[in-house]
């Protein structure tokens, strides 16, 4: 599958996944650039981590206004597949493609640690490498993941289906949601991950590119961008 | 033409910046305060004198872009006469 990774100025983990679709998963990848306006035929877009733009106004706000961005949703619009991961997913956001907005975590401070992630969905391409309940170890770096909506447009997230990843304990509980343990930036209902209807735009806080080799220890990571370019599991444990 | 725009977290949102500002007040001694919440302030100069029509482009900058209006309210100045929006 063609992959492309857009480079924002300010974007910091673009050559991680760069590295993982590429070197790892042998997909042919390049990098997009956020003034171009066309996506060069890929047909997967990743949004990768960082501060876009120095996060000026509202973290993702600025990029989500690039020539390149208007290619993304015109992808996204037509069915491609689309993944925001941090600054991505708050990129995302931020351009409505996704629904929610994020604010500074509860605490204030800059988190940088493992979290636990519930696998709510494993019928999504990029989740399809998974199993629904299973339970992931993943990175986060962010200051700014606090997922925030309105009750009704929550309700409405979870009747759809929408949320994909929750913030759990290591035994996948989540009825200790607010326990701020196990939910770091004090997202609404736990919320680390979501869809859109149609499920080909996924946006995630935490970072699978980080937990993709067994050298940065683990690889729970690496099934998500093998869902998304089609490698099924034999391929997989190959990767591993 | 000058405009001074507002944007400040929704009321029923919890401002955590907001909180941690009113408990460092309340440590230094400024007692009584029940409130504060954290927002951003732009001043923005406008060509043309005509105030409907600013208002109406200042509305729509706020939409589009000041503000987010899932999480954040917006008010607009224009000198004397204020107007406010984002709120339901």
């Amino acid at each position: 599958m063609r992959c492309g990774v857009v480079v924002f100025p300010g974007s910091n983990c673009d050559h991680d996944v760069y590295h993982v679709l590429k070197h790892v998963l042998g997909q042919e990848t390049s990098f997009l650039w956020h003034a171009d306006t066309s996506l060069a035929g890929v047909d997967l877009v990743v949004l990768p981590g960082g501060f876009s733009y120095g996060d000026y106004l509202r973290a993702g706000a600025m990029a989500a206004l690039s020539p390149l961005v208007a290619a993304v949703r015109r992808h996204a619009e037509a069915g491609g597949l689309v993944l925001g991961i941090c600054n991505g997913f708050q990129v995302l956001l931020e351009t409505g493609l996704l629904p929610g907005a994020m604010r500074r975590n509860r605490d204030l401070r800059f988190l940088c640690r493992d979290v636990y992630l519930r696998v709510e969905r494993d019928d999504l391409p990029f989740t399809r490498g998974y199993e629904k309940g299973e339970v992931l170890r993943l990175p986060i770096a962010h200051a700014e993941g606090h997922y925030e909506d309105t009750e009704e447009n929550l309700d409405r997230l979870e009747a759809a289906g929408q949320v994909v990843f929750r913030y759990v304990s290591p035994r996948g509980e989540a009825s200790r949601m607010v326990d701020p343990a196990w939910n770091p930036n004090g997202s609404a209902r736990a919320i680390a991950g979501v869809a859109n209807e149609r499920g080909n735009v996924l946006g995630m806080m935490p970072h699978p590119e980080r937990a993709a080799e067994q050298v940065m220890g683990s690889t729970d990571g690496l099934a998500l961008f093998a869902g998304a370019v089609g490698l099924g599991a034999e391929a997989l444990e190959m990767a591993r | 033409m000058k405009a001074t725009v507002t944007v400040y977290p929704r009321r029923e949102i919890l401002d955590p910046q907001g909180k941690a500002i009113r408990e460092a007040l309340g440590r230094i001694g400024f007692t009584g305060v029940e409130d504060v919440r954290a927002g951003k302030s732009f001043e923005i100069e406008l060509a043309g004198e005509d105030r409907e029509a600013a208002g109406r482009v200042l509305e729509e900058m706020c939409r589009k872009l000041l503000a987010n209006p899932v999480v954040e309210d917006y008010s607009i100045d224009l000198g004397g006469r204020a107007g406010a929006g984002g709120a339901p």
